[in-house]
């Protein structure tokens, strides 16, 4: 039987992953009560299945292993004392302050001071011929079956798009054992860091730019694609379909933020194409049009992990003192994180989500109204 | 028909398999336990979803969907997609890719809107 909860935080924090365990860390160590909610029955968001060292530098864990951080994280937030909750679902908001959260046996009415929502991106899918039939999986869902269960998706593989995670992905399949049979790429160009698409190369996998999947074969589940070329207006050129014999399909097509929450708490929603498509307005603070609900990581702009450690940080800082007053503590984590952010985006992958955040901020007056 | 091409999937076994060597991760998986889908039982691990075991065993199809019959199966493994809906222990939408797999427990693929 279901019993029903009330509970009370300072800071509700929604989701585990690499920017709401930063936002908690921060939030804790700043002397404030925080409250962590996740669906899963482990912390580390997507983290606990990346299995590649991360770029950058020291202070977001560059050559260490996505899987390594998720643990690092989650051992510096369970030392501050704040309470996590897990296997539970945000299933909905009410006025003023409220969060709905739905466990396994139980349901908690969790009422806030501030609310950090961290809730990240789900998989984009795209248009083709059967993409809902079985064998049909999202980059993220291969990850998890490979390297959290230890379990192949198949025997052989065909990657659709060719950013970092496609290229990743396809080399942690071919380190699980699987056959990747090509990774075609509707742009004229490889999306991803040049080494990773280079160790791909140097074992035989095809990338072919220009290309894209026009159809799954299969009754049940899949058993073939069909790919053709692409001409510069990324139009389907006519008698280039080749058949390929795979019995998986890896879409490695984006992500979009997940902003259901935001969107019910009232938050203004705004579309910006290079945040990955609809987010919540925030201003550089990472404070929403609704005061005292903050975001960071791809909920805010689809990015990376490290990224979302240091928005986390900025969130986490900015909630604090919001609620308990200014402080140079906060103060300093939040120059050093935003002057990081801003090193990060002045890079080559970090240049769209710069363009993203700017025209965000550039819909200021448009917020205030 | 959907339910032959199941049966000569599973006789063959190999369609997905354990990962046994890698090179960078071990898998450290909990005591083997027996589970029933549509019947039939199979073997999985405790700590593992109850879609992580189905893929394991080959299973690929996990519902048909509610107006075109169409088959449907693991596809994000978050809880956000909806695709894999199945009738565990009775209950139907159960999202598997979130649900824990436990000793014989029962699993059924769902035709459609589930009947509570």
């Amino acid at each position: 039987m279901a019993k029903e909860q009330i509970k009370h935080t300072q800071i509700a924090i929604v989701g585990g992953g690499p920017a709401g365990l930063s936002a908690g860390i921060v939030a804790a160590k700043l002397g404030a009560r925080v409250c962590l909610i996740d669906d899963n029955p482990r912390l580390g968001g997507q983290l606990v299945k990346q299995t590649h060292k991360f770029f950058g530098s020291k202070s977001h864990y560059c050559g260490t292993r996505g899987i390594d951080i998720a643990r690092i994280l989650e051992d510096e937030l369970r030392a501050t004392g704040c309470e996590i909750i897990l296997n539970t679902t945000c299933i909905g908001h009410f006025r003023p302050n409220i969060l709905g959260l739905a466990g396994a046996e139980s349901f908690t009415k969790l009422t806030y001071d501030r609310l950090i929502v961290a809730t990240g991106a789900s998989e984009n899918n795209i248009l083709f011929e059967n993409n809902d039939l079985p064998g049909v999986y999202g980059a993220g869902a291969v990850q998890t079956l490979m390297n959290v269960y230890g379990i192949r998706p198949g025997k052989r593989v065909l990657m659709v798009g060719s950013g970092n995670i496609g290229l990743i992905v396809s080399y942690q399949l071919l380190q699980a054992g699987v056959e990747v049979v090509a990774v075609v790429e509707a742009l004229p160009r490889i999306g991803g860091y040049h080494v990773h698409a280079a160790k791909l190369r140097r074992l035989g996998v095809p990338i072919l730019v220009s290309h894209t999947i026009k159809a799954a074969l299969g009754k049940d589940s899949v058993t073939g694609a069909i790919i053709c070329r692409l001409n510069k207006r990324l139009e389907p050129l006519k008698g280039t379909e080749k058949r390929l014999k795979v019995d998986t399909i890896c879409l490695a097509v984006g992500l979009s933020p997940l902003v259901e929450l935001l969107s019910q708490i009232g938050c203004q929603i705004v579309y910006i194409p290079e945040l990955g498509g609809l987010v919540a307005w925030h201003n550089d603070d990472l404070e929403t049009s609704v005061p005292g609900v903050y975001v960071a990581g791809d909920v805010s702009g689809v990015e990376e992990a490290s990224t979302a450690i240091l928005e986390g940080r900025i969130a986490g800082a900015n909630a604090v003192m919001s609620l308990l007053g200014k402080n140079n503590d906060a103060e300093r984590i939040i120059q050093e994180a935003k002057r990081e952010l801003s090193l990060i985006r002045q890079g080559p992958f970090g240049e769209k989500v710069a363009k993203g955040k700017k025209r965000l901020y550039a819909l200021n007056q448009l917020t205030q109204a | 028909m959907p339910e032959k091409t199941f049966k000569r999937k599973l006789r063959s076994g190999d369609e997905a398999t354990r990962i046994t060597e890698h090179p960078i991760l071990s898998f450290t998986r909990g005591p083997e336990v027996t589970f029933y889908f549509e019947g039939r039982p199979l073997k999985g691990y405790l700590g593992e979803t109850i879609a992580a075991a189905l893929v394991a065993n080959g299973v690929r199809v996990f519902r048909y969907s509610e107006r075109h019959n169409r088959p449907r199966g693991f596809f994000c493994a978050v809880g956000k997609c909806s695709s894999c809906l199945m009738i565990v222990d009775g209950r139907p939408n159960t999202m598997v890719c979130m649900e824990p797999l436990r000793e014989g427990v029962r699993v059924e693929r769902q035709k459609g809107r589930g009947k509570i």
